[in-house]
């Protein structure tokens, strides 16, 4: 089976976010940019099913900051393939219709049976990655995918629902799936094998022109205002658990 | 009148999600403002029809079978319905359903999407909608413009009661033409047994920021010291380091604790969805900036590995 890895390039959360100049998107210039959290997850099931002995596995990424360690890392778990698409501003915010415009551009023109990529993605303003793509391509798709396996010219798909209830559902290939979680935590590649991605292979860059705005004019970005919000307990450890404790026995919750 | 709104109820099987009230409910206000009527989509002819009083027009989606769910099967359901109807707005939650659907529709139909929206609004010709953005730390006020918008909301962001309401709405069947290359297979309940913590008064929950599961011990020792069930966010679970019944939120359980305890949680919208409504929400997180103070009554930016074992100190662990 042939599996596309979608992955990107995202904001880590962990760090302070900032609100840019004209006020419409972050301050990209101080930020830490790592991959996307459940696109590690769709590279991981994708590993997997790579280690049970059916898919190649190519990943594909727009151009963004940091990228070429996301798609090195990948090759040096394993990933037969990366590509790396061009021909748009890198720095910038790319919206969903466009990544999704740039994606189907390229893969029109490769061969997959699977394309994986994360349920979601932490700006998706204009909506999540599958949907949009597999709609370009004219395939199947689903969302929140938590497995899958291959039955010849069709994919079993378990998507959960909420509540750890699953459905169970059939798709004719080629589809896209939006993974949620992998079967195991993604797996770790050492600093060494890296390297050696870096040193033997090679990102493969293809230009593409293409665009499809989905989103509407975002008027305004900004931190959200505390509603109310938590007050804040101060002071030492010892002086904050005190609080807590008494917060807690005044519930009646405790006693000692 | 003119349909102006579609909201799609997402029941599988079973009761209409409480989401489908929520949407029902603003869905009736932006009809008002935009001067017609408000529909709801539904899957399969079986469904409680006196509960979607709400709605001025039910759009019962003809060939979509209860108990079992395939995407582009419902797909093509709802985008025969939105055909019929031509709506400006179309509503959605963002579970599963919204997140299959939102994008794949919009694409479909050339219309404007707005994700993880809490607020709505009609502004002249535009609908102006307020999304939450990387995890809950950033709002975004977007405009959409064109002649049908979709958006997909947050489960909570509006009152339920609103939507619930006695009317008699009348009913049209949408005949489904397209042949989706999919088959709906089953729905798999979750095996039940083990820890309920729904049940439980208090929670001590647990977050990523607890780095590894050799660090899961220290929550557990302040758990068994109060006498109550250690609980969890999605990584934690995923992980393998608790098993899936103890995962709060969207895809987890829903819980109403008199106390939640949360340690090392940054409150993504997907975890607040399952606890927001605890009576008293304590929470820990090194990070101010953190979303889960939005909805926490009380809050400390301590470090957890400094905090819990003063806690379990004082409760006799
Ligand atoms: C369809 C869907 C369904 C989902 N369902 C769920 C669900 O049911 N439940 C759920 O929880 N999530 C769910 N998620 C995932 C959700 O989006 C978040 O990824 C998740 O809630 C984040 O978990 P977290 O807060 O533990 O981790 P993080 O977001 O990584 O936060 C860890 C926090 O720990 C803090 N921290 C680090 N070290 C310390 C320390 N020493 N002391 C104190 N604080 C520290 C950090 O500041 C950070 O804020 C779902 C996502 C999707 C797409
Ligand atoms: N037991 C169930 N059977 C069928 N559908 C369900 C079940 N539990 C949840 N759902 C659906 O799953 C979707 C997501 O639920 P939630 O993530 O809790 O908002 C909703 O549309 C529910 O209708």
């Amino acid at each position: 089976m042939k599996i596309v890895v979608a992955m990107r390039q995202l904001a880590d959360l962990v760090e302070e976010l900032e609100v840019n100049a004209d006020g419409t998107d972050i301050d990209r210039d101080f930020v830490k940019f790592v991959s996307n959290e459940w696109d590690e997850a769709a590279l991981e099931e994708a590993l997997c099913h790579k280690d049970d002995g059916d898919a190649e596995i190519t990943v594909v990424a727009l151009d963004e900051p940091d990228v070429d360690q996301t798609l090195y890392t990948a090759l040096a778990k394993g990933a037969d393939r990366a590509v790396k698409l061009t021909g748009h501003d890198p720095e910038g915010w790319i919206r969903t219709g466009d990544r999704a415009a740039i994606l189907a551009s390229w893969l029109e023109r490769d061969d997959f049976d699977l394309v994986l990529t994360g349920v979601q993605a932490a700006d998706d303003l204009d909506g999540q990655l599958a949907g949009v793509l597999a709609e370009r391509l004219g395939v199947r798709h689903a969302a929140v995918v938590v497995g899958f396996h291959d039955a010849d010219s069709a994919v079993q798909v378990e998507q959960e629902l909420g509540g750890g209830t699953v459905a169970v559902s059939s798709l004719e290939l080629p589809a896209v799936l939006g993974i949620q979680a992998a079967r195991q935590t993604p797996r770790y590649a050492s600093i060494t094998r890296i390297r050696q991605a870096q040193q033997t292979q090679t990102i493969q860059e293809v230009e593409i022109s293409a665009g499809g705005s989905l989103g509407g004019t975002v008027r305004k970005i900004s931190p959200p205002k505390k509603r109310g919000g938590a007050e804040m307990l101060e002071g030492s450890a010892s002086e904050v658990a005190e609080r807590i404790a008494e917060l807690i026995r005044s519930k009646g919750l405790a006693r000692s | 009148m003119a349909i102006s709104v579609l909201v799609l109820s997402e029941r599988i099987a079973g009761e209409h999600p409480e989401a489908t009230f929520e949407l029902l409910g603003k869905g009736s206000k932006l009809a008002k403002q935009l001067g017609g009527e408000l529909a709801v989509a539904v899957a399969g002819t079986d469904y409680p029809v006196q509960e979607l009083g709400g709605a001025d027009v039910i759009l019962e989606l003809a060939g979509l079978e209860a108990g079992a769910y395939a995407a582009p099967i419902w797909e093509a359901g709802v985008a025969a319905a939105i055909a019929a109807s031509s709506p400006r707005v179309v509503l959605m939650s963002t579970g599963t359903v919204g997140l299959d659907l939102g994008g794949s529709l919009a694409t479909r139909f050339g219309g404007q999407l707005a994700s993880y929206v809490i607020d709505l609004d009609v502004d002249g010709e535009e609908i102006l909608a307020t999304a939450q953005l990387y995890g809950g730390k950033m709002l975004a006020e977007v405009a959409l413009d064109s002649f049908i918008c979709f958006a997909t909301v947050i489960p909570g962001s509006f009152p339920a009661d609103d939507g619930r309401s006695t009317g008699s709405p009348r009913v049209e069947r949408i005949e489904v033409g397209e042949k989706p290359k999919a088959v709906a297979m089953a729905i798999r309940e979750p095996e039940t047994g083990g820890v309920d913590i729904t049940a439980a008064p208090m929670l001590v929950s647990v977050g990523r920021g607890i780095g590894s599961s050799d660090n899961l011990e220290l929550v557990q020792e302040l758990a068994d010291a109060l006498k109550v069930p250690l609980s969890a966010s999605r990584p934690v679970i995923d992980s393998g380091w608790l098993p899936k019944p103890h995962q709060v939120g969207k895809s987890g359980k829903k819980v109403k604790p008199s106390i939640y305890l949360s340690f090392g949680i940054s409150g993504a919208p997907e975890h607040l969805e399952g606890m927001r409504n605890a009576e008293m929400i304590i929470a820990c997180n090194t990070d101010p900036g953190a979303p889960i103070f939005e909805v926490a009554h009380f809050g400390t930016t301590v470090d957890l590995f400094d905090l819990v074992p003063e806690l379990t100190e004082r409760f006799g662990g």
